[in-house]
């Protein structure tokens, strides 16, 4: 399936990852499908967005991608180099050169730790530094997520939610990592605030030459953010290609009705609620044939019975229906840009010059630094 | 000085366009400010605003921006023990709410003003199935039997259009999907036709595909009741959808109202402008957001001035110690900026 020239940085085979629920006391086990038979590609310095509605395994996958939990069938490559085959010590060597970002930063970042000893902890395990270089490389790592060297000694408490996000994000850079992938990185934040990270994000990217998976579910995140996208519903994926090929004409009636359910900033738009209805099945029972064909508008008995294979449009996009090549395209009629009076466009300007000027003021300097 | 009661400032509330047309609000906040005990700080400080019937407010803003406490004082619901209400009215149906005992709070709350929160499960008692909790809410404010009250939970049910109603009443909260108990809220909010509504982030914890369902429900439901609502978000793209007017909050105070086209269309206030240009666009991707730098003040760091200062691209001096009054146009958009409009008074863009 990959196409990818170079050849892909992570990729999964097949990818299987089953949970069981419930108890076995009763009967058979319920088993969740989490995850159900995915391959994808990821190429080297691009940006990869999965995204998808609760229960549609993407957090799954984003730690199949990984390793941090076993696949219960296929592979998972990293450089080449199969991870599932691999032994757990060497996986865990791999694992400086691939770090992750979780949705909480509340959460993930021990309150006992300052935040000096939570960014020391991965120099620690990944390289050979003296204390002292330790010390110094932290101070750094403050510096490029944009915060001060002279906090070091505080806790995460002390921290805004914005901030910690900035500490888990200096955290995984720590070991000079070549692929982060970030689970929801900027969903528990304020929206002034989540602007703040993507922006992070973006530059962390450009200067350390970075690949990065996203994790989401929001679509103005991925489209912001993202070279290629992968949008996925029950365990498997439905669409995947060119984040502005996706985005302008989805193929894929799922995908075409999550990009009409947003809602858009532009008073009298009203969002096409009405394409999907009821909720989304259970991963424990997913609906025979195509997974979607439950809410989908489209669907025929064809989809009741057969699952559709992902097949391939010409501008190189997989999507998973039976029905694609007729169903209408929908999706750009559908994003709205938002419309200004001339004034406001004016304050809009104003207001981008002015605060870029007040960021490069305060001295927020991200730059490739030295290598430990 | 922080505490300082903006008066004057309030007298241009967000208000309704229906309201300024004469018709009698709903409810009406004048001048509300709010702080906690052992605080001197106003969390909420000089808030004004009026809900006409059948029309939707939105109060939208992030967090600690006073948007839900504002909307707990108005049911009543803050502790009287930790917090003081220092100035401002809050008037429902011509009714003062703040000092009204308990007993008639009651008999109001639930009944012609009820409220949907962000998470249904936590609002919905576990151990009671939905249909005897929908029930329950109708006897407490009418004298009719348990047969009756169940047939209005039923009816209820169909007009949020719960799939398979008659099933449905006997489930308990945990058998339902996010997305049915949100439904669920809505119903036993309505059971008792309310004259308003306060949701409270009621779409924040669904999926973008079950949210749709929700707002269209929710817009459908006020098109055929008339019920007046007051709908506290983050989100920018739901007041787009469901908001008649806006109110935009920053650390407590309105900064920016008016009716959501013209907000929209034409957003005068640096924090308004600053959120806005903070979210990124499905549209074609135009290089980095637009952000506002930092993150608001804890309450005692706030200024003396307006508060968005310490984050606004344009602050001066005068910005940091004198609070900027609220001046609305004609049109009944209003802004709390010294320097709004900001083409006219910050110069040109380089």
């Amino acid at each position: 399936m990959p196409t990818a020239n170079p050849p892909p940085l992570l990729e999964t085979r097949d990818v299987v990852k089953h949970f069981a629920a419930g108890s076995r006391a009763f009967g058979t086990a319920a088993v969740v499908h989490a995850v159900d038979v995915v391959s994808l590609s990821v190429k080297p310095g691009e940006t990869f967005a999965i995204v998808g509605e609760s229960g549609c395994g993407k957090s799954t996958l984003a730690r199949l991608l990984l390793r941090l939990i076993e696949p219960t069938s296929g592979q998972v490559f990293y450089d080449g180099k199969d991870l599932t085959a691999l032994p757990p010590s060497e996986v865990r060597r791999l694992r400086a050169e691939m770090q992750f970002i979780f949705q909480d930063p509340f959460s993930s970042l021990n309150p006992r730790m300052t935040v000096e000893a939570l960014i020391e902890e991965p120099l620690e395990v990944h390289t050979d530094m003296t204390r002292s270089q330790r010390r110094a490389r932290v101070a750094e790592l403050l510096r490029q997520v944009g915060l001060r060297p002279e906090h070091a000694g505080r806790y995460p408490h002390e921290f805004s939610g914005g901030q910690r996000q900035r500490i888990g994000i200096a955290r995984a850079l720590a070991s000079n990592p070549r692929l982060l992938i970030g689970d929801e990185p900027v969903s528990a934040l304020d929206v002034s605030v989540q602007a703040q990270i993507i922006n992070l994000l973006a530059d962390l990217k450009q200067a350390f030459g970075l690949t990065l998976v996203i994790i989401s579910h929001d679509l103005g995140v991925i489209r912001h953010m993202s070279d290629r996208v992968a949008v996925m519903y029950l365990g498997k994926i439905v669409e995947m290609g060119d984040a502005e090929s996706l985005f302008e004409r989805p193929l894929h009636p799922y995908t075409q009705a999550l990009l009409e359910a947003i809602p858009v900033p532009v008073p009298g738009q009203p969002s096409g609620a009405t394409a999907l209805k009821g909720d989304i099945p259970s991963p424990i029972a997913p609906p025979s044939g195509c997974r979607f064909h439950t809410r989908c508008p489209h669907a025929t008995d064809l989809c009741r019975d057969k699952e559709p294979p992902l097949a391939i449009s010409d501008d190189d996009r997989f999507v998973a229906c039976h029905h694609w090549r007729t169903i209408p395209a929908a999706g750009l009629s559908a994003i709205v840009e938002p419309q200004l009076t001339p004034a406001a466009q004016q304050r809009f300007a104003l207001y981008r010059e002015r605060s870029a000027a007040a960021l490069a003021e305060a001295g927020q300097p991200i730059t490739a630094g030295a290598s430990p | 000085m922080l505490h300082e009661p903006a008066t004057g400032i309030g007298m241009s509330p967000a208000t309704t366009s229906a309201v300024a047309a004469g018709v009698e609000p709903v409810v009406r906040v004048e001048n509300l400010s709010i702080g906690f005990a052992g605080s001197g700080v106003n969390v909420v400080d000089a808030v004004s605003f009026a809900v006409a019937p059948g029309k939707t407010l939105c109060l939208v803003g992030e967090s600690g921006c006073g948007k839900s406490v504002t909307s707990l004082a108005i049911m009543g619901l803050l502790p009287p023990k930790s917090t003081r209400i220092p100035s401002g009215r809050v008037e429902f149906q011509g009714q003062d709410l703040l000092h009204l005992p308990i007993r008639e709070l009651e008999e109001i709350r639930g009944n012609r003003m009820a409220m949907i929160f962000q998470e249904p499960m936590t609002s919905l008692n576990p151990v009671f199935t939905v249909g005897d909790q929908i029930a329950e809410a109708v006897r407490r404010h009418r004298p009719v039997s348990r047969r009756e009250a169940r047939d209005r939970a039923l009816e209820m049910f169909r007009r949020v259009r719960i799939p398979s109603p008659e099933r449905r009443l006997d489930d308990y909260p945990h058998q339902l999907s996010g997305g049915m108990r949100q439904r669920v809220m809505i119903a036993m909010a309505l059971a008792n036709d309310p004259q308003l509504l306060i949701a409270d982030e009621p779409t924040t914890a669904l999926d973008v595909t079950i949210q749709a369902q929700i707002l269209e429900l929710m817009r459908d439901l006020q098109r055929e009741t008339g019920t007046a609502m007051l709908l506290i978000t983050h989100n920018l793209g739901v007041v787009a959808q469901v908001a008649d007017e806006v109110a935009v909050m920053y650390a407590g105070r309105i900064v920016e109202s008016g009716p959501v086209e013209a907000v929209f269309r034409d957003p005068q206030h640096p924090y308004t402008i600053g959120l806005m240009g903070s979210i990124p666009s499905l549209g074609a991707r135009s290089g980095r957001l637009a952000t506002i730098p930092g993150s608001v003040p804890p309450p005692q760091a706030l200024p003396a001035g307006c508060r968005f200062s310490t984050r606004c691209p344009f602050a001066d001096e005068h910005c940091r110690t004198v609070v900027p009054p609220f001046v609305s146009s004609a049109d009944g958009h209003g802004v709390a900026c010294f320097k709004a409009p900001l083409e006219m008074n910050v110069g040109e863009v380089h």
